[in-house]
């Protein structure tokens, strides 16, 4: 009992770790493999777009999975593979998209609205503000309230 | 400078209202890719034909503003826009030149010989390469290569007798003037 308790928690364990990639997509190499994966991991499914080939069901990131690996088991490096992948679908295959001009607004912009928000805070909270605190009260008023306060308790 | 100060907020509200609107415009498909081979070079390939037919490579494409289409029997828009290939060369009077994306050479004889053959040659891309290469991500997808073998126009998805008016034809017209 306690045997089948413990495969099906390891079955369950393992279960979401499980990827797309078949095992006869694999290298025999475990070098190039692991250099296969983490690459597919950084490479967009063009058919659903939000998955990562790595994890993608697609026929078409089965057959750039089997690209990729052919690239790397015939010499290429990492960027000549991703290359070689970005010359046909362009830069959007990539899920992190690279440091360029047309991006900057992309990777910079956050951290300038942050600064610029930071610095108008900044002199908000600095600016010299006239002085909050109440005017004391003149004659009249203090009389007038005690007449009040006399009238409350009586 | 206090006044301008005032109006900020405005004017970062418009900016803002300027990209939803552009990116929200109803004729915009955020599925829709940009394609990384315009203006470049066809890649190269050389397919099989179906039994007993020419096949096709890249040689074919050049010399003259060529229409190429990836379709497959398996492919339900391919469907869709058969009828429109149809007719679509002796409407451009540009050959139409066909590949068969991942496709069984079997199937893709039946597929024809049930809704006619509209193209002057047909390669078999059966392992799906050459589709990559020319950067497909989906069938159907079809190209305009200009007379010097480059790719000038990428359509994504079925054509319309609409797209063919305002993109396809337009575009073969003007690369047969230059």
């Amino acid at each position: 009992m306690r045997a089948v308790s413990l495969l099906l928690l390891a079955l369950v364990a393992l279960g979401p770790a499980a990827h797309a990639v078949e095992p006869s997509e694999r290298l025999a190499d475990p070098v190039l493999e692991a250099r296969a994966r983490a690459i597919s991991k950084e490479l967009r499914c063009l058919v659903c777009q939000n998955e990562s080939i790595d994890d993608s069901g697609a026929d078409l990131a089965h057959d750039l999975r089997v690209l990729l690996r052919q690239r790397i088991a015939a010499g290429d490096s990492d960027s000549q593979a991703v290359g070689y992948i970005v010359t046909r679908y362009g830069d959007f295959v990539l899920l992190k998209p690279p440091v360029e001009p047309a991006t900057y607004a992309l990777w910079f912009g956050p951290a300038a609205l942050l600064l610029v928000a930071a610095a108008g805070t900044a002199i908000y909270l600095r600016r010299p503000r006239p002085d909050d605190a109440p005017l004391p009260l003149d004659d009249a008023e203090r009389r007038r309230l005690e007449t009040l306060l006399g009238e409350g308790e009586g | 400078m206090r006044r301008v100060l005032f109006l900020l907020p405005v004017v970062l509200f418009l900016v803002l209202a300027g990209y939803f609107a552009l990116a929200l415009r109803p004729d915009r498909d955020p599925h829709e890719l940009p394609s990384a081979m315009i203006d470049k070079p066809a890649p190269s390939f050389a397919l099989a034909g179906l039994a007993g037919a020419p096949g096709l490579d890249r040689a074919a494409l050049a010399g003259g503003v060529t229409v190429v289409n990836f379709f497959a029997s398996w492919c339900v828009p391919c469907r869709v826009e058969h009828p429109l290939l149809m007719g679509l060369s002796a409407e451009t009077k540009v050959p139409l030149y066909g590949i068969a994306y991942k496709d069984k050479p079997e199937d893709t004889a039946r597929y024809l010989a049930q809704l006619g053959d509209p193209y002057a040659r047909i390669g078999l891309d059966q392992a799906g390469r050459v589709g990559i290469d020319f950067g497909v991500y989906g069938v159907p997808e079809t190209y305009v290569i200009d007379k010097d073998g480059r790719i000038r126009l990428r359509m994504v998805g079925p054509l319309t007798a609409e797209s063919v008016a305002r993109a396809l034809r337009p575009l073969i017209e003007e690369l047969n003037r230059s």
